[in-house]
């Protein structure tokens, strides 16, 4: 058994040393400078990793000679390697509490800067025949919440003609889903879960694409994904508030319920070269990355 | 002088060649007892730990990612896994038997190359353009049709599965058939037999063994396959109360959450329990079949 392990482990270990072997050869000529290049340290929010990487891939093209290395982990475990130091910048999806503010101070010797460099913002949306306009969290979190009471779009006082069965058919992600993760935590609460038998798509496109296609449906996903056969609707907060349209405007404003912005901390003042990326990933090209996963654009007063 | 030597050769080589050949028949049935061992092991420890197995049978909520407690019951995962294989092998059995007996003895020559072709094209579509299919066009068509709130559901997944076991049931059944020797046909139709008797009294009593192989292989295909059923049935965990209703299978919920589990971590493990069952699943239609065939050659000779 202890001579398989050994054989594994060795197995693993070229595995590795093939793979990075592999890595500077793709950035072309420049690979010399990139193993004495700068090393941007990046870790946080899982909701961010995608982008993160996307970012860090892009910027290999840009300065080649500067490597980004992703993580995630969660916001926390961001925050919490800024604190101890081992980090130059933390994504995070929620802001930095007073304490760890003064935590990250005292051991950097100057307060982390923050940076929104995006908006995650979710559109509720229903096919393109469903009379409804517009609900509030209150009455999503009946629809989809553990124990909710909606089941018919009657129930809501919809008229839904182009759905005969007058069910509800819930289009959700799968439970892997960051998507899923904040939907759950900003519409039915912190501690809740959905109801089970929803219908669980695994791609943000996907749930458009299911809710374009069934009369039925209603569907969360990023802002980017509504396309022509959904409708968005307005959310309010609790029934009888006035209710917000899904807009790049709302979301920045913070007058749409179920958006938050997405931030960089840094560890203290940034180096240098921290700040050539942060602020390589506010310009266009950056943020068309951010667009095109499916975010908000940062407001272009962090610029 | 030479001549010894090659004898000496040829002498050393037997047994190496024997034994190569032997390591080759052998590995078959050490891969699966590895891949077997593998999977048990990554569950084992949540099986023979925290799980409660009584509770993981009959609890229907898969909840692995609850902030309240985590919960894994399969009930409802099983329960879909039987309804849409069920409602494939009744539709895919009949229907690729009857194409098997078409195709072996109704048909013009020409036509049967054709037919053939044709319908091993099928078998040669891959799971994902099925589940896409199910997804993009069966969907609306069964809106359309059934008035149901949505389209990828049972009767979807049903016909996809049953679509995609029907080139192999029809071929093997084909060959069964073919394998039944003329003089059988030939004394039938000498006896006055009409051309449905000889099918009906002689040659399905007689290719019985290859028929119900094929049956099964087709339906083997139905309980292991993943990416179509994924799509097509709509992934919702619940006890189906209609053929309308969407479920989610057992090998759907591993191809979707196991990429982004940790390594090791209690939904990990309760995955590969998942794997275990399905294996175990598939080893008991396995032995039945066996046995059943088995059962009928027993009667046949005796």
């Amino acid at each position: 058994m202890s001579s398989v392990r050994t054989l594994l482990s060795l197995a693993l270990v070229a595995g590795t040393v093939a793979c990075s072997g592999g890595k500077p050869a793709e950035s072309g000529g420049s690979a010399a400078p990139a193993t004495s290049g700068v090393v941007i340290r990046l870790t946080g929010s899982d909701t961010m990793v995608n982008l993160n990487q996307a970012w860090a891939e892009n910027y290999k093209t840009v300065k080649p000679d500067v490597s980004v290395q992703v993580a995630g982990g969660g916001s926390g475990v961001g925050i919490a390697g800024l604190i101890d130091g081992i980090l130059d910048i933390a994504a995070s999806s929620r802001k930095m509490e007073p304490e760890e503010i003064a935590k990250a101070t005292k051991e950097a010797g100057a307060a982390p800067q923050e940076i929104v460099v995006g908006m995650d913002a979710l559109a509720v949306f229903v096919n393109k025949d469903n009379p409804l306009k517009e609900i509030s969290i209150e009455d999503l979190a009946q629809i989809y919440g553990d124990g909710g009471k909606y089941t018919k779009w009657s129930q809501l006082g919809v008229k839904n003609t182009a759905c005969s069965a007058d069910e509800i058919i819930r289009v959700s992600r799968q439970n892997n889903s960051g998507t899923y993760a904040y939907f759950r935590e900003a519409v039915l609460g912190r501690t809740a879960d959905f109801k089970l038998g929803s219908v669980d798509q695994s791609g943000s496109k996907d749930v458009a694409e299911l809710v374009t296609r069934t009369p039925c449906a209603i569907g969360y996903s990023g802002m980017a994904y509504v396309s022509p056969g959904v409708h968005a609707l307005k959310i309010s907060k609790k029934t009888g508030e006035p209710a917000i349209a899904p807009t790049v405007e709302s979301a920045l404003s913070g007058e749409y319920p179920i958006a938050r912005p997405l931030y960089f901390y840094t560890h203290g003042k940034p180096s240098a070269q921290a700040q050539a990326f942060i602020d390589w990933t506010l310009s266009e090209p950056g943020q068309k990355i951010l667009q095109d996963i499916g975010y908000v654009p940062a407001p272009k007063a962090s610029k | 002088m030479r001549q010894t030597l090659s004898n000496r050769l040829g002498v050393a080589a037997e047994p190496i060649i024997e034994w190569t050949i032997r390591l080759c028949g052998w590995s078959a049935i050490f891969f699966v007892f590895a891949i077997f061992f593998f999977v048990f092991r990554e569950g084992a420890p949540f099986l023979f730990g925290k799980l409660d197995i009584v509770e993981f049978l009959t609890n229907v909520n898969w909840r692995p990612d609850s902030r309240i407690k985590a919960q894994y019951g399969v009930l409802a995962l099983i329960t879909g896994t039987a309804a849409v294989t069920a409602l494939a092998a009744l539709i895919a059995v009949p229907a690729g038997l009857g194409a098997a007996v078409f195709v072996s003895e109704f048909c013009p020559r020409r036509l049967r190359e054709v037919l053939k072709i044709v319908i091993e094209l099928l078998a040669a579509i891959p799971s994902v353009v099925w589940g896409f299919i199910g997804y993009m066009v069966l969907n609306p068509l069964i809106i359309w049709a059934t008035g149901a709130p949505i389209g990828i559901n049972i009767l979807n997944g049903g016909i996809i599965l049953a679509l995609m076991s029907v080139p192999i049931i029809m071929s093997m059944g084909e060959d069964a058939l073919r394998a039944v020797p003329d003089t059988y046909r030939e004394a039938a139709i000498a006896l006055g037999a009409s051309r449905w008797q000889l099918v009906y009294k002689v040659l399905m009593p007689a290719a019985k063994n290859g028929l119900l192989a094929a049956a099964l292989l087709g339906i083997g295909r139905s309980v292991g396959e993943t990416m179509a059923v994924l799509m097509a049935t709509g992934h919702s965990i619940q006890i189906p109360g209609s053929l309308l209703d969407p479920v989610r299978t057992l090998t759907a919920t591993i191809a979707a959450e196991l990429g982004e589990t940790v390594e090791g971590g209690d939904h990990y493990r309760a995955l590969f329990v998942i794997g275990t069952l399905l294996m175990l699943m598939s080893l008991i239609v396995n032995v039945t079949a066996d046995l059943v065939v088995k059962g009928v050659r027993g009667k046949q000779n005796g």
